[in-house]
C-alpha cells in the first residue's frame, strides 16, 4: 500500500486533481482509498457524485463520542471501487480543525480502514502545513509521498516552496518524501518553463503538467470526474497519463527549498516579476510627486 | 520583623555555599548555570532577596509547582461558596482540584454552598467544533438547578486556549439571559511559569467583573475592613475573622475563604484592607488603594509573637477605641499563648525546620516555630517573585539558605546535609522524607489539620508540630540516610 499526501495552496485544484487522479488509479485497476482532511469536506464528491458526504467528525458530533461510531457510517464506497472518507470539522473561526484531522485518522486506523488490498491511500489535506493536525497525514507510518500542486501563478509557488520547508522538516526525522510536483496549468505566461525550474530548484521533477481545460468544469457541474464522465475525452487521457506516472514514479526526494531570493530571482529569470526598485520603498505618494 | 540578625550555630555563608554548590555539581553545565542564580545562603541584614525567582522551571528538574489554572481554580475562585465555579474543559483538572485545598465553607450545599465539580466534560467533539455551545448550556442547566447560586465563573483549562474558544462572549451572553454574573476566567494551565499567574490573572478578573457592583445593606462605619488573602484552610478565616471582631472591627468581607460574592462586590466601602497571603492577591489590594484609595496592611496571623506585633501595627491605623479593645485581646490571651509554650517548647527547643510552600507560608511561619524554640534551617518557595523574597530576608536566621523553586534533588541533598528535625512542605514531598525518617507536616493544606491562624490556631499548630517531632514512631524508622 502506497500512501500519498497531496498538498498546494487553497483554491490551485487539488481536490479536482486528487479525485481525478484517483480515478485515473481505479481505471487501471487500482484500489484505492480518499481521506479527505479539511473541514470543507469537497475531497470526494466527484467520485460519490455526492454534495457532500457525512464527515467522521460530524457523525461524532452526532452521536456524542468517536467510541460510538462504526467504519461503514463514515466510509462510502464510488467510481471504480474508491473508498472515501472525509474528516471534515468545523466551520471557520471556532474550534480545532487540526484535532478533527488527528480523530479522525485515528479512528479510521483503529478501526481497520486500511485493509490490505489497498493499493494507495490518498490524503487530500487543507492548503497548508498550518498546524500539527494537518501534518498527521504525513507522520510516521502514514503518507511517505507527497505531491504539491501548484501553478505559474507567484503565489502557488510561494506556497509549494513553503510546503517543501514542511516536508523538510519531516524528511528529516522520517520516512515523508517529496515525490514531484504537478502543475494544474492556469494558462500564465512560460508555465511549463517556470513549474519545471521550480521543480529542478527543489530537487525533484514536475510530475504532470495538466492543461486547463473546461472540460473538468463540464465534469464537476455532474459532480463527476472528467474520467468517468467522457472517458474518451483528451483531459481525461491527461489525468491518467498523472495516474500512470504516479503509479510508475521512483523519484522520492528530501527537497531543497529556496531562500526567498532565491525563489524571487528565479520569478524575475522568468519575467513573472519585476527587479524590485529599492528606492520607493515606503515613499508615500505626495513625498514621490 | 525581627530586629536583630539571628544565627545558628554551624551555618555560615561559606558552609551553606558549599552545600548548594555541591548539589549543583551533579546537574550538566546549562542546568547548573540556570539554577545558580536560584539558590543561594540568606543575607539577613541585607533585607533584599538573594535568590532570582518567577523564572520558567528548568527542564528535567522535578518541580512542585502548579499551573495557572490550578492557582485560579484552587486558590483564589475556588473557596467562594456562593458561585457555582465551572472547569471548562476535559473533566480531570476540575476533580483533582475539588476541594484538595481544604478551604472550608459554612452553609448548605445547593442553597448557600455550591462547593461541586462543575465541569464541561470536553471530549473530542468539543476540541473540534468548540466548547462554546456547550459551555452555554451549562451555564442555563447550572442556573436551572441551582437558581440560588450568587454567579458563575468559568475558569479555562488549556485546550480553552489552545482552540481559541470565546468564554468571554458565551458568559456575557449568559449572564443577561439568566440575570446572574457570569465571570469568564482565561486561566489556561499553560499561561506563565507557575500558578502564580493563575492568581494574578484571577485579580484582574474580579477588578473587571466584580468590584464595585455590589454595596452592603448596613450602613459604613469607620471600623469597616476587608479580609485579603485568607483562604479558611482547614477554617483559618474562623479563627481570624473572630479575633478581628473582637478587636472592634467589622469583617465586611473575607478574600475569599468561605468567600460570598456580594460581599466581594461590595469591598470597595470598606475602610481598610488586611492582608495575609501578599503573594495571591496584593494586586487587588493595589488597584483598591488606586481606585477607591483603600489603605492596606499586611499582617501575620501565625504564633502569638507575629500576631501581637501584627494586632498593634493594625491598631495603629485606628483610634483609641480599637488600641484599647486591641491591647486587651493580647491580654486576655497571652497567658493562655504562654501556657501553650509552657507545655510545648520543653519538647521543641532547639529543633530545627526546613520549609517549602507557596508563595506566603515559608516566610509567615517562621514566627509560630521560633514561639515554640525552633528554628528555621531553609526556605523556600514555589512561586514568589523578589518582593517576597524581600519579606522573607530579614524573617530568615542569617546565612541559612534560600531555594526557588527547588527541584527534588536540591531539596533532598540540603535536607541531608542539614538533618532538620521537621520538613513542611506538600503532598508530593511527604512520603520522600518520611521514608529518610524525616518527620514531616504538609503545610498546604495543613496535613488534614488546621486551623492553624490566630490565637486558636497556634494551639493546633503546637500540637501538631509536637506531635509530628516527637512521635514514638520515628524511633521504629531506620533511615537509609
Amino acid at each position: 500500500m502506497r500512501q500519498i499526501a497531496i498538498y498546494g495552496k487553497g483554491g490551485i485544484g487539488k481536490s479536482t486533481t486528487t479525485q481525478n487522479t484517483v480515478a485515473g488509479l481505479a481505471y487501471l485497476g487500482k484500489k484505492v482509498m480518499i481521506v479527505g482532511c479539511d473541514p470543507k469536506a469537497d475531497s470526494t464528491r466527484l467520485i460519490l457524485h455526492a454534495k457532500v458526504q457525512n464527515t467522521v467528525m460530524d457523525l461524532v458530533r452526532e452521536k456524542g463520542t468517536v467510541e460510538d461510531l462504526e467504519l461503514e457510517d463514515v466510509m462510502k464506497i464510488g467510481y471504480g471501487e474508491t473508498k472515501c472518507v472525509e474528516s471534515g470539522g468545523p466551520e471557520p473561526g471556532v474550534g480545532c480543525a487540526g484535532r478533527g484531522v488527528i480523530t479522525a485518522i485515528n479512528f479510521l486506523e483503529e478501526n481497520g480502514a486500511y485493509t490490505d488490498d489497498l493499493d494507495f491511500v490518498f490524503y487530500d489535506v487543507l492548503g497548508d502545513v498550518v498546524c500539527g493536525g494537518f501534518a498527521m497525514p504525513i507522520r510516521e507510518g502514514k503518507a511517505e509521498e507527497i505531491y504539491i500542486v501548484c501553478s505559474g501563478e507567484m503565489m502557488a509557488m510561494y506556497a509549494a516552496n513553503n510546503i517543501a520547508k514542511g516536508i523538510l522538516k519531516y524528511a528529516s526525522s522520517g520516512k515523508v518524501r517529496l515525490a514531484g510536483l504537478i502543475c494544474n496549468a492556469r494558462k500564465t505566461d512560460k508555465e511549463f518553463e517556470l513549474v519545471s525550474a521550480l521543480a529542478a530548484k527543489l530537487s525533484t521533477q514536475m510530475i504532470h503538467f495538466v492543461p486547463r481545460d473546461n472540460q473538468v468544469q463540464r465534469a464537476e457541474m455532474r459532480r463527476m470526474t472528467v474520467i468517468e464522465y467522457s472517458p474518451e475525452h483528451p483531459q481525461a487521457q491527461e489525468y491518467r497519463t498523472l495516474a500512470e506516472k504516479i503509479l510508475n514514479n521512483k523519484m522520492l526526494v528530501v527537497p531543497t527549498p529556496l531562500e526567498m531570493e532565491e525563489l524571487e530571482d528565479l520569478l524575475m529569470e522568468y519575467g513573472i516579476m519585476e527587479a524590485e526598485d529599492e528606492s520607493i520603498v515606503g515613499v508615500v505618494e505626495a513625498a514621490a510627486a | 520583623m525581627s530586629d536583630k540578625i539571628r544565627k545558628i550555630e554551624g551555618i555560615t555563608k561559606e558552609s551553606t555555599q558549599a552545600m548548594i554548590d555541591d548539589a549543583l555539581s551533579v546537574y550538566p553545565e546549562k542546568a547548573r548555570k540556570k539554577r545558580a542564580p536560584h539558590l543561594a545562603p540568606n543575607d539577613a541584614a541585607s533585607g533584599c532577596a538573594s535568590v532570582k525567582s518567577n523564572k520558567k522551571t528548568v527542564p528535567g528538574v522535578m518541580s512542585a509547582r502548579g499551573c495557572a489554572y490550578a492557582g485560579a481554580k484552587g486558590v483564589v475562585w475556588g473557596p467562594i461558596r456562593d458561585m457555582v465555579h465551572v472547569s471548562h474543559g476535559p473533566v480531570g483538572c476540575g476533580w483533582y482540584s475539588w476541594g484538595t485545598r481544604r478551604n472550608m465553607m459554612s452553609g448548605t450545599t445547593g442553597v448557600d454552598n455550591f462547593a461541586m465539580q462543575f465541569t464541561s466534560d470536553f471530549q473530542e467533539k468539543d476540541i473540534v467544533y468548540g466548547g462554546d455551545k456547550k459551555l452555554k448550556t451549562l451555564l442555563a442547566e447550572a442556573h436551572d438547578l441551582f437558581p440560588l447560586a450568587k454567579g458563575i465563573s468559568v475558569l479555562s483549562e488549556c485546550p480553552v486556549g489552545l482552540i481559541g474558544d470565546d468564554i468571554n462572549s458565551v458568559a456575557k451572553q449568559s449572564a443577561k439571559e439568566l440575570d446572574i454574573p457570569i465571570i469568564p476566567c482565561n486561566c489556561e494551565g499553560f499561561r506563565g511559569v507557575s500558578q502564580s499567574l493563575g492568581h494574578h490573572i484571577s485579580n484582574d478578573t474580579i477588578r473587571d467583573y466584580i468590584i464595585g457592583t455590589r454595596e452592603f445593606a448596613e450602613p459604613e462605619s469607620p471600623y469597616d475592613i476587608a479580609l485579603i488573602g485568607e483562604y479558611n484552610i482547614g477554617g483559618d478565616a474562623w479563627s481570624t475573622k473572630p479575633l478581628l471582631e473582637e478587636c472592634g472591627l467589622n469583617v465586611k468581607s473575607v478574600w475569599t475563604g468561605d468567600g460570598e460574592l456580594e460581599k466581594i462586590a461590595a469591598t470597595h466601602t470598606v475602610k481598610l484592607n488586611v492582608i495575609h497571603c501578599y503573594r495571591s492577591m496584593n494586586y487587588m489590594c493595589k488597584v483598591m488603594e488606586e481606585k477607591f484609595g483603600i489603605p492596606w496592611i499586611e499582617l501575620n496571623f501565625f504564633g502569638p509573637t507575629k500576631i501581637r506585633e501584627s494586632l498593634r501595627a493594625l491598631a495603629e491605623l485606628f483610634d483609641d477605641n480599637i488600641k484599647a479593645k486591641v491591647e486587651a485581646v493580647i491580654a486576655k490571651y497571652d497567658p493562655i499563648m504562654q501556657a501553650i509554650v509552657d507545655e510545648y517548647k520543653p519538647r521543641l527547643d532547639g529543633k530545627t525546620v526546613m520549609l517549602l510552600v507557596g508563595g506566603l507560608r515559608p516566610r509567615h511561619t517562621i514566627g509560630a516555630y521560633e514561639d515554640l524554640g525552633m528554628d528555621c534551617v531553609g526556605s523556600g518557595y514555589e512561586f514568589a517573585h523578589t518582593d517576597d523574597y524581600d519579606r522573607t530576608a530579614p524573617e530568615m536566621p542569617d546565612a541559612t539558605v534560600v531555594y526557588d523553586d527547588p527541584s527534588e534533588y536540591e531539596f533532598e541533598k540540603f535536607a541531608d546535609a542539614l538533618k532538620p528535625d521537621l520538613i513542611g512542605s506538600g503532598i508530593k514531598e511527604k512520603y520522600v522524607f518520611q521514608k529518610m525518617g524525616i518527620p514531616f507536616r504538609q503545610m498546604h493544606s495543613w496535613d488534614y489539620s488546621g486551623p492553624y491562624h490566630g490565637y486558636k490556631g497556634f494551639e493546633v499548630f503546637a500540637r501538631d508540630i509536637d506531635m509530628a517531632i516527637n512521635s514514638p514512631t520515628w524511633k521504629l524508622v531506620k533511615s537509609p540516610f
